[in-house]
């Protein structure tokens, strides 16, 4: 059997259109089939990533049949051997012909105000293949024009040429159909239901899809004419899925992005905090000056001299080991790489970390092998996600994972304390109390039950993470040891920040050094010593113990790189602490940050679509980010600022551009040699490449070990987790979907809250760790008994401990 | 010759109960049927030659023979959904011998290996829905339903569901959907309901008078089916006989008399001494027939041949004060309401076919509008021709150009007097 990449060949067959042979995988849809061999044919409902409907008419093509030639939609039929087409018949020309005749004389022709216009499929077709006048004088359609369906979308009915693209986005793809036809005939329109508006976190692709100007997005309304917009490609920088993107901007400032179609990883779509919260970018919190704190406390605008001076003064000023770095997960891997290199080489600490204690431990996320890629759920025999709400938290895997569960029929496995987005596709859910995950792992490993039973077939495909910011991340790795000895087991980490990956994979970690190697290990040591000189022999503190260190005093100064400690570690007060206690605090980042506030040296440096570089998704798949606008102010690259500071300090990291940092990953980096920006800009790696890129190339393997994991305390235990519109500075910053996040509550199962005496007219007072906030009480059977869940980072609930252990009191 | 309403006939007080259809030899074809092997009953419907009452006029037992071998469940779907204007037979079979229906259903489910029938009723015939419940109610109590009926190991549930005013869920993949729980759109074919029909189970989607003939094939024999009236036209046939005629209504026939027998002996002639101007012979969606065809036999190949069809058995006749344009237009304004909204050339052609003959019949028609009538007619339905050719997925949207196509061929100069003279020329 012939073989393609190991898969078996499709069967290829020969049919003929418009007198060419032609030859496509039989079954293959006709429209497909003939747009692979360079014949396209105009369409408006059909897109490849959905069913087709065969709905809009406009790809009728002639078919020879044993009854004569039939003019058939191309969309709905499937490639037969020896087939005959015609797709530029006269037949074919009037049916395309009447078509756009019948889709214009509804069409309200305000081109000149509409969004689309100049990108427009409608105006397009219409161009190449429309009659070129209507003769209809009738009355057109009209409805109120434009309506609210949420607060992101915008939908004009009279545009609107009823493609069904969108209705079948939200029901086939996102899995919420919020949006539906009513009504019938000429009066057929897509509409919400009463009272319940399109609150999709995917709503913007269903205006990225419409091949009208019929769903336009709020905050793209009027910005721009698209022949106006200068775009690059690019990867979202909002998770670590790392969707491929289209920034587009006019006059230097992003105004819209689009998805673009990453096989391997997004097929096109986005969430919307990945679409929108380019607003953030401008906002009024975004740094644009360095600042040095004055003699009388208050953060002064400085220039870059003063301010570089300064901050290595004070940093020199410290001896080995008592400087700490944090940052990192938001950055470029070139970034990384250099905040790496000068607390090891040039500060001559191991204290650094990228991660804030809300991830996983460093060796299982780049070391746990065998390693699954997003793909790998497409032919996964089941998926077991034991991990984040991915709806909440990871969106477009979401997406990919209910596409495998549903279009694939995949058995999905959903483990969570809660109810997840994926529950309504899953072949089995289990609900349980935090801190009791071990003895939910141990009868499933038992074999017994149905879930048993299926894992244990094998082909399993395990997305494993933290079920929440509370949950003991040793669980993980139980999971992980789990899932390991399933036959044909392959697992996927979860953490969520954009380029944690690529940060871990630069080595900034306690335990790990760039690409993918241990501290402990002399050879790894020896071979980097050899590019950078002497680093430090040790395995230093992660994010707890730097923060512990900087309260005790035995660490002195942080360098903080994109982190905000004070907001995103578990537990805020400490982090507020230590950054209070240290005796200098220097912080790179974008935004005014609560810890930006506390800093005593702050450098603005450049973010998404200001610089060029690579990062690394939750797959290991190293895609290439490009800079498109300048930043605000004086702000700089986070290299150079490294690279002056590091030289400031006596020794140069040698870096002068962040292709000559990229090279130097290459060259030391063993996980990521073969990697290059020339590489992932042309040809098929643009979609990236998923590292280790060559055989054996993985130095490190990481072997987890069924182990312990904290038990939870009695009573009620804590399941505190993300929401993906939260009060973080990303989504506070964007005015568009600043307004979704939605009110904090403590949510308890039913027959907890009857015990306690409490219904959803009370309110609570829940405390963690000295910590306390107000919340009204909300129901959800979906908890399992024992638990109460809080979502993190609310405005109302900012300031919580992720601990387990939590005490609630009516107030 | 009668069996369909011969027991309506002849007992016009009770001939819907149980009781009335058991003392006039109701369900000895079921009893006899259990007797046989199912493919026995299968053959002697397609030895009948019995063709589908509900349009298309499709063989009954090939279609059956569609159904997969080996895959259950699989469904029978009883069309109740009587829309097309001018219809109105099933109605009459529903209300006066709903137990002839059940006995047909429950004999072709076993033959076909269905434990599930559904059958669908038109929402505007809540008569013939009370009519046909109670029959269900009654079969239920009497063993003729649910599990080992009558002892004879097999069981057969039927539900019946209400449709919401919708013709195109007279369709038969429409009507799925909506039994479903989905918008009333026909599907894309294939794969055909027999593959792939009802919960995408193999399904058979039979009309009411097709099935009310079974217990009559099995008493008799698909021979002596086969042996009534002319070929390919076997069996009598409902039609029911509407507008300018002396006695309107649902006639019981053997096909293959002529149209003037039919419209001027049985029908009565036409209504107040008028003369015939045209009708049309099978329902809202056939072209019409013109008097130069009163001599050709009523048979569904003799109409086919012509250019239309028998289809639902609505035979419609138009006296020579009608005037065509506004018939033409009453007719494709039903059809751009009905259409579902799918395909851009229904949802948007009928819709401005029915503008522009709105637009002739209050005089402000414009010359071009007659080529312009017949082009968005071909947009919807290439070539015009018979059978008709589709931009569509289903044959609503081209059915609306029949009427269009009809006045534009036998009337073409009175319609041109409505845009030349801006008025109708009859008055």
């Amino acid at each position: 059997m012939c073989t393609r990449g190991g898969a078996p060949l499709a069967d290829q067959v020969a049919f003929s259109v418009d007198g060419r042979q032609m030859e496509a995988d039989s079954g293959e849809l006709l429209i497909e089939a003939c747009e692979d061999n360079g014949v396209y044919i105009p369409r408006f409902c059909w897109h490849k990533r959905m069913k087709p409907v065969g709905m809009c008419r406009m790809c009728l093509v002639e078919v020879e049949g044993p009854r004569g030639v039939a003019l058939v939609p191309s969309c709905t039929t499937r490639i037969a051997p020896d087939m005959v087409v015609h797709t530029a018949s006269d037949t074919v020309k009037k049916a395309q012909e009447g078509v756009l005749e019948f889709l214009l004389i509804n069409h309200p022709l305000d081109c000149p105000v509409c969004d689309r216009a100049g990108e427009c499929p409608l105006q397009d077709q219409t161009m190449a293949y429309g009659p070129g006048e209507s003769r209809f004088v009738e009355e057109k359609r009209h409805y109120t024009k434009p309506i609210p369906i949420s607060d992101l979308v915008m939908l004009d009915r009279e545009r609107c040429i009823l493609c069904a693209r969108c209705t079948r986005f939200s029901d086939e793809i996102s899995g919420d159909p919020l949006i539906e036809f009513i009504d019938r005939g000429n009066g057929t329109q897509v509409l919400t239901f009463t009272d319940e508006p399109f609150a999709s976190y995917f709503s913007g692709n269903t205006v990225e899809i419409c091949p009208v100007g019929a769903l336009t997005a709020v905050p793209y309304r009027f910005k721009a004419r698209p022949w106006d917009l200068e775009a690059v490609e690019s990867s979202c920088s909002d998770c670590s899925v790392g969707c491929r993107v289209s920034v587009q901007a006019s006059q230097n400032e992003i105004l819209r992005i689009n998805g673009v179609d990453s096989d391997p990883v997004n097929h096109g779509w986005l969430c919307d905090k990945g679409r929108f919260a380019f607003e953030a970018t401008t906002s009024e919190a975004r740094l644009d000056a360095p600042l040095v704190r004055d003699h009388s406390g208050d953060l002064m605008i400085a220039d870059w001299t003063t301010a570089l001076d300064a901050a290595a003064e004070r940093l020199g000023a410290l001896g080995v080991g008592e400087i700490a770095g944090l940052g990192g997960a938001r950055s470029t891997n070139e970034e990384a790489f250099a905040f790496g290199k000068f607390l090891r080489a040039v500060a001559d600490t191991p204290h650094l970390d990228c991660q804030l204690g809300e991830g996983l431990d460093p060796q299982f996320v780049v070391g746990v092998t065998p390693r699954a890629t997003i793909d790998d759920l497409d032919t996964a025999g089941a998926i077991l996600l034991w991990g984040p709400d991915l709806k909440e938290e990871l969106p477009v895997l979401y997406l990919r994972v209910r596409r495998a569960a549903t279009e694939l029929g995949i058995p999905l496995v959903v483990v969570h304390p809660r109810r997840t987005g994926l529950d309504d596709v899953a072949a089995h859910k289990l609900a349980y109390r935090p801190g009791e995950g071990l003895d939910v792992l141990a009868s499933i490993a038992g074999g017994n039950g149905a879930i048993g039973e299926l894992l244990a077939k094998g082909s399993v495909v395990a997305l494993i993470g933290r079920t929440g910011l509370s949950e003991d991340q040793q669980l993980a790795e139980s999971v992980g040891a789990f899932v390991r000895d399933l036959p044909e087991g392959k697992l996927m980490p979860l953490v969520r920040r954009s380029n944690t990956y690529g940060a871990l994979d630069m080595g900034v970690a306690p335990t790990l050094l760039p690409g993918r190697t241990s501290v402990r290990s002399p050879e790894a040591r020896a071979a980097l010593e050899e590019h950078w000189g002497p680093i430090p022999e040790r395995a230093g503190s992660g994010a707890l113990g730097i923060l512990e260190g900087l309260v005790a005093g035995t660490i002195k100064g942080l360098v903080l790189l994109g982190s905000d400690p004070v907001s995103d570690f578990g537990d805020p007060g400490l982090a507020a602490r230590a950054l209070g206690a240290a005796e200098v605090v220097i912080a790179l980042d974008t935004f005014a940050s609560p810890s930006v506030e506390m800093a005593d040296v702050v450098f603005p440096v450049l973010g998404f679509a200001e610089v060029e570089g690579t990062v690394t998704n939750l797959e290991g798949r190293v895609q290439k980010v490009n800079q498109l606008i300048p930043g605000p102010g004086s702000s700089r690259a986070a290299w150079e600022v490294i690279e002056d500071l590091a030289r400031r300090m006596g020794s140069s990291l040698g870096f002068t551009s962040a292709a000559g940092i990229s090279a130097e990953i290459a060259a030391i980096a063993p996980a990521y040699s073969g990697i290059s920006w020339e590489r992932l800009s042309v040809g098929k790696d643009r979609v990236g490449v998923v590292v280790p890129a060559e055989e054996g190339s993985q130095p490190l393997v990481h072997i987890p070990v069924a182990g312990s994991a904290t038990r939870a305390p009695d009573g009620l235990a804590l399941h505190l987790a993300r929401v993906l519109y939260d009060g973080g500075l990303r989504v506070g910053l964007s005015p568009s979907l600043a307004r979704l996040a939605p009110t904090a509550a403590a949510y308890l199962n039913p027959t907890d809250a009857a015990k306690m005496k409490l219904d959803e007219s009370m309110r609570v007072r829940a405390s963690t760790n000295g910590t306390s906030a107000d919340l009204p009480v909300r129901l959800d059977a979906s908890l399992a008994q024992g638990t109460i869940y809080i979502p993190y980072q609310l405005a109302d609930t900012v300031g919580l401990t992720a601990t387990p252990t939590i005490t609630i009191e009516a107030v | 010759m009668r069996i369909l309403t011969e027991r309506m006939e002849a007992h016009p007080a009770d001939s819907h109960t149980l009781e009335r259809y058991r003392a006039t030899d109701g369900y000895s074809a079921l009893s006899k049927a259990f007797g046989m092997a199912p493919e026995d009953i299968i053959e002697a419907v397609k030895t009948s030659s019995i063709r589908g009452r509900g349009g298309a006029g499709f063989p009954t037992g090939v279609k059956w023979g569609f159904l997969p071998p080996d895959r259950f469940p699989r469904y029978l779907v009883v069309n109740g959904d009587e829309s097309e204007p001018g219809t109105f037979k099933d109605r009459q079979l529903m209300e006066r011998d709903p137990h002839q229906l059940l006995e047909g259903i429950i004999i072709s489910s076993f033959a076909l290996g269905v434990s599930q029938a559904f059958i669908y009723v038109r929402g505007e015939y809540p008569k013939s829905a009370r009519r046909v419940q109670a029959a269900i109610d009654e079969a239920y109590a009497a063993g003729l339903l649910g599990a080992d009926i009558l002892g004879s190991g097999f069981g057969l549930d039927v539900t019946l569901h209400l449709g919401a005013g919708a013709y195109i869920c007279g369709e038969e993949t429409a009507l799925l959907n909506s039994l479903e729980g989905r918008r009333g759109e026909p599907r894309i074919k294939p794969p055909f309901p027999a593959v792939e029909g009802l919960y995408a189970k193999p399904t058979i989607v039979n009309n009411i008078e097709t099935l009310s003939n079974v217990p009559w094939i099995v008493n008799n024999g698909g021979v002596a089916y086969g042996m009534i009236g002319p070929d390919g036209s076997s069996g009598t046939r409902m039609f029911s006989l509407s507008g300018h005629v002396a006695k309107p209504g649902n006639y019981e026939v053997v096909m293959g008399m002529s149209w003037r027998e039919f419209i001027f002996d049985i029908g009565g002639g036409i209504r107040d001494g008028r003369q015939l101007k045209a009708w049309i012979p099978g329902g809202a969606s056939a072209p019409w027939f013109t008097p130069d065809l009163l001599d050709m036999p009523v048979t569904i190949d003799d109409a086919g041949k012509s250019n239309s069809m028998l289809g639902s058995g609505a035979i419609i006749i138009m006296d020579d004060r009608t005037c065509v344009v506004q018939a033409a237009h009453r007719i494709v304004k039903f059809f751009s309401h009905e259409s579902c909204g799918q395909c851009t050339p229904c949802r948007e052609g009928t819709t401005w076919l029915e503008m522009v003959l709105d637009r002739i019949e209050h005089g402000q028609g414009r010359s071009m509008d007659l080529d312009l009538l017949l082009d968005i007619s071909d947009n919807i339905s290439p070539g015009l021709r018979w059978p008709p050719a589709m931009t569509t997925i289903c044959p609503l949207g081209p059915s609306a150009t029949a009427p269009i196509v009809s006045i534009m061929t036998h009337f073409k100069d009175e319609v041109g007097s409505h845009v030349h003279e801006g008025r109708c020329p009859l008055g």
